[in-house]
C-alpha cells in the first residue's frame, strides 16, 4: 500500500466520520465545526486529484464563507430550544434504511460500469492548469455563457437573501 | 496510485450521510448544512472523473466551479428564508412548519 | 508534485497537535473547584438577569452574505486575470459586464438600507 493511499484512507475516515457526527450531534456549533472538518477533507481530496485551484476554492469558499454563513445562522436562531431537544422526526428509522439503500444501490450500479475498474489516471499533460481554467472560462469558445450565467444567478440569490432576510417595516 | 471506485464508493457514501441528514433531522440548518455534504459529494466524483477518464478537457473542473457558485447561491437563501422563519414562527424545526400542507 | 503540498500538510498537522495538547494540558493540570457562583454567566460580577442569549442583530447575517457574493467572485476573478493578456478587450469587456451584474446587487444592499448599521 502506498503513501498516498494511506492518506487517502484517513482523509476518507475523517471525512465521513465528520459528516456522521455533523448530522447526528444536537448542539448545532458542534455540527457546525464537524461540516468545516468535513469540507477540509474533501479540499485533501482535491488535492489528491490533483485539482490544486479547487481545493483553495473549497477552502476559500466552503470553510471561508458557506461554513461562516452558517454559523451566523445558527447564532440567529438560537431561541429554538425545542429542535435541539427532539433532534430527529419520527421518519429517522426509515431515512437511516433508505439512505442505507441507496448507497448499496450506488455502489452496485457503478460496480458493474467498466470505467469503475480504472485504476491509475493518465498524466496530465497541462503545464498550467488555472490557465486552462481562465481559457475556458472567458474565451469566446469558451464557457462565456454559463460564467455570465452564474453573475446573474449570484445576483438574484443576494437580492433574494437581502430580500427574505431583512426585516421589513409594517405596511410596506 | 489510487483506483477511481475508491474516490466513487466514498462520495456514495458521503451523498448518503447527507441524504439521511436531509430527511431525518428537524432543524432547517442542519437539513442545510447535509445539502452541502451532498454537494460536495457530487464535486468529488466530478473531479474525479475528470481526473481519472478525461484529464485534459478541463470541463470538469468548470463544472464543479459553478456547483460551488450554486451552493453558494443555494445557501445564501436558504439561511434567509430560515432566518425570516425563526423570526415569523419562533421555530426553525420544519415539523412545525406544515402550513401548506393543510 | 504531491509533495509540493507536504508544508501545508505539515502545518495542519503541527497545529492539530498543538492545539489538542494545550486543551488536553489545560483540563489535566488545571484545578476544578467547582460552586454555583462560578457556573453561572458571567455579568461583572452581578448576578444575572433575563436570559444569557441576547438577540443578535441580522446585519451580521446580511455582511456575510455580501462577503459570499465577492468571495464567488474572486474565484472567478483569478483565472481570467491568469489569461487577461491573451484574450485582451473581449476579456476586459465580459469581466465589465460579470461585475455590472453583480453591482447591481451592491447597489440595492446599498439602497434598501442593509448596509446601515445604527
Amino acid at each position: 500500500m502506498s503513501t498516498v493511499q494511506i492518506v487517502f484512507l484517513f482523509v476518507g475516515f475523517m471525512i465521513l466520520l465528520a459528516a456522521w457526527m455533523m448530522v447526528s450531534r444536537s448542539n448545532l456549533v458542534h455540527s457546525a465545526l464537524w461540516l468545516v472538518v468535513a469540507l477540509f477533507g474533501v479540499a485533501v481530496l482535491f488535492v489528491l486529484l490533483e485539482a490544486g485551484y479547487l481545493a483553495v476554492i473549497q477552502v476559500l469558499v466552503y470553510i471561508g464563507a458557506i461554513a461562516i454563513l452558517m454559523i451566523f445562522a445558527v447564532m440567529l436562531t438560537r431561541g429554538d430550544v425545542e429542535s435541539l431537544t427532539h433532534i430527529t422526526n419520527r421518519y429517522a428509522g426509515w431515512a437511516a434504511v433508505m439512505g442505507a439503500f441507496l448507497l448499496f444501490g450506488l455502489v452496485i450500479v457503478l460496480g458493474q460500469w467498466p470505467a469503475f475498474q480504472t485504476t491509475s489516471p493518465e498524466a496530465i499533460e497541462s503545464a498550467n492548469p488555472v490557465l486552462d481554467l481562465g481559457m475556458a472560462f472567458v474565451s469566446p469558445d469558451g464557457f462565456t455563457v454559463p460564467f455570465i450565467v452564474a453573475s446573474v444567478l449570484l445576483l438574484a440569490a443576494f437580492i433574494g437573501a437581502i430580500y427574505a432576510a431583512f426585516p421589513r417595516k409594517k405596511g410596506e | 496510485m489510487i483506483p477511481l471506485s475508491w474516490y466513487l464508493i466514498l462520495a456514495a457514501a458521503l451523498f448518503c450521510i447527507g441524504f439521511y441528514g436531509v430527511l431525518a433531522r428537524r432543524n432547517a440548518v442542519v437539513i442545510l448544512m447535509s445539502v452541502e455534504l451532498m454537494l460536495n459529494a457530487v464535486n468529488i466524483n466530478l473531479v474525479a472523473f475528470w481526473r481519472y477518464l478525461n484529464p485534459n478537457d478541463i470541463s470538469g473542473q468548470v463544472f464543479a466551479i459553478i456547483v460551488f457558485a450554486v451552493a453558494a447561491a443555494e445557501v445564501a437563501v436558504g439561511l434567509a428564508l430560515v432566518i425570516s422563519l425563526y423570526r415569523n414562527r419562533k421555530t426553525i424545526s420544519v415539523d412545525e412548519v406544515d402550513l401548506m400542507k393543510w | 508534485m504531491l509533495l509540493d503540498y507536504l508544508p501545508i500538510a505539515v502545518l495542519v498537522a503541527v497545529s492539530t497537535i498543538l492545539a489538542v495538547v494545550v486543551v488536553a494540558l489545560g483540563g489535566i493540570l488545571g484545578p476544578r473547584r467547582k460552586d454555583k457562583r462560578k457556573s453561572e454567566p458571567y455579568e461583572s460580577g452581578m448576578r444575572p438577569i433575563g436570559p444569557g442569549t441576547r438577540k443578535m442583530p441580522v446585519r451580521f447575517y446580511l455582511i456575510a452574505v455580501l462577503f459570499i457574493l465577492f468571495d464567488i467572485e474572486v474565484v472567478f476573478f483569478l483565472p481570467w486575470a491568469v489569461v487577461f493578456r491573451q484574450l485582451g478587450l473581449f476579456g476586459l469587456i465580459e469581466m465589465f459586464v460579470f461585475i455590472l451584474i453583480l453591482l447591481v446587487g451592491y447597489v440595492y444592499a446599498w439602497k434598501t438600507g442593509a448596509l446601515e448599521w445604527e
